[in-house]
């Protein structure tokens, strides 16, 4: 099961960044599929994305808002954020696990041999800020002369946008490089930081400051795809606690908002089959499960 | 005494038919969401946006 999730992580990654020609083209994709969400966070300013960054495009229809309004343009953002409600109600962060790009890349560098530290839980709360003033408040609110805000969370923190279209723009258009302030630097250093905290600690953008990953965390009870426990047949060994990338406690907190589906407690930790897959409230018995009980 | 399990088990059974319910209000909620976007054409104004770079959001100029 994990390497058919490292198959799903790598196809999604090469599906949302699918656009090549761009070291001839020296430009990003301006094709049709830039309609189609992409439900993990994934930089609609990198060369290779193909589609739009959910974050990315909330924050400029939010900024947007009040001059739109007074030109007679209704854009509240609800395309956007329907398209992402719709994959949340179906998956949660399950997305986080298995879709994201920049999920991805922090794993594999979880990957390198080092020292391993855990994340303390009280930070986990963070992101929810991060969502609510980067994403949300701040690019509605504080706005120029104009009524036009700034996209706060791209434009400031956002690690993935730095690696995935900061960095590739400045290798590609030579002349952008002059224009470095700053600004770049600042984000530099989030992504420098966020890449060594990788190394040392298993995904800590998306535990502590992700506000995509907030957003998907606030269907954690009601979501279509998740992890169930079977009471009965738990035995309280906590053996799942040892084996959970985002530090979940499955056995205590089965809903928790930090779950994000990778199965790693159902398939390596667990050996009383009290953790399955369910679908709608239907449980789903996956191979490796149904080996063991056949074993 | 007898009747503790029965209403035991019918708890959770109510709990969880009650939230397979609402997992269905919420996604029909954003799907509606999703229709109001499309009709009011939302998605050609993220096509626009998708389409520039904003360099001031990836952190140059």
């Amino acid at each position: 099961m994990e390497l058919a999730r490292k198959w799903v992580q790598i196809v999604i990654a090469f599906l949302t960044n699918g656009y090549w020609a761009f070291p001839f083209t020296r430009a990003i994709y301006q094709g049709p599929l830039k309609v189609v969400c992409s439900p993990g966070l994934n930089c609609y300013s990198c060369p290779a994305a193909t589609t739009y960054c959910p974050m990315g495009a909330l924050q400029q229809l939010m900024l947007s808002m009040r001059f739109n309004l007074e030109t007679g343009y209704y854009y509240f953002g609800w395309y956007v954020l329907g398209c992402i409600g719709v994959v949340g109600s179906f998956l949660g962060r399950m997305v986080c696990g298995w879709a994201c790009p920049f999920g991805f890349v922090q794993e594999m560098l979880h990957k390198i041999p080092s020292r391993k530290w855990g994340v303390p839980r009280i930070l986990r709360f963070v992101k929810y800020g991060v969502l609510l003033i980067m994403v949300l408040l701040l690019p509605l609110l504080a706005v120029n002369e104009f009524g036009i805000g700034q996209p706060w969370f791209c434009k400031y923190l956002c690690p993935a946008g730095t690696l995935e279209a900061g960095i590739p723009m400045l290798l590609l258009q030579p002349s952008l490089r002059g224009t470095i302030g700053w600004l770049f630097y600042n984000k530099l250093i989030i992504l420098i930081a966020f890449i060594v905290w990788s190394v040392l600690a298993s995904r800590p953008f998306c535990r502590v400051a992700c506000p995509l990953g907030a957003f998907y965390a606030l269907f954690s009870r009601v979501r279509l795809v998740k992890l169930q426990l079977d009471e009965a047949k738990c035995t309280q060994c906590k053996a799942c606690h040892h084996v959970c990338p985002m530090g979940v406690k499955f056995n205590e907190s089965p809903n928790d908002a930090e779950c994000i589906s990778c199965m790693a407690c159902m398939n390596k930790a667990c050996r009383f089959d009290a953790i399955s897959l369910s679908v709608g409230g239907i449980p789903l018995r996956t191979v490796e499960v149904m080996k063991r009980k056949e074993a | 005494m007898e009747s503790k399990p029965v209403t035991e088990k019918k708890r959770p059974t109510r709990e969880k038919k009650k939230l397979r319910i609402v997992s269905f209000v919420v996604l029909t909620f954003f799907l509606c969401l999703f229709m109001a976007g499309v009709i009011s054409g939302e998605p050609s104004r993220v096509l626009e946006q998708s389409w520039q770079i904003c360099l001031s959001c990836i952190g140059i100029g």
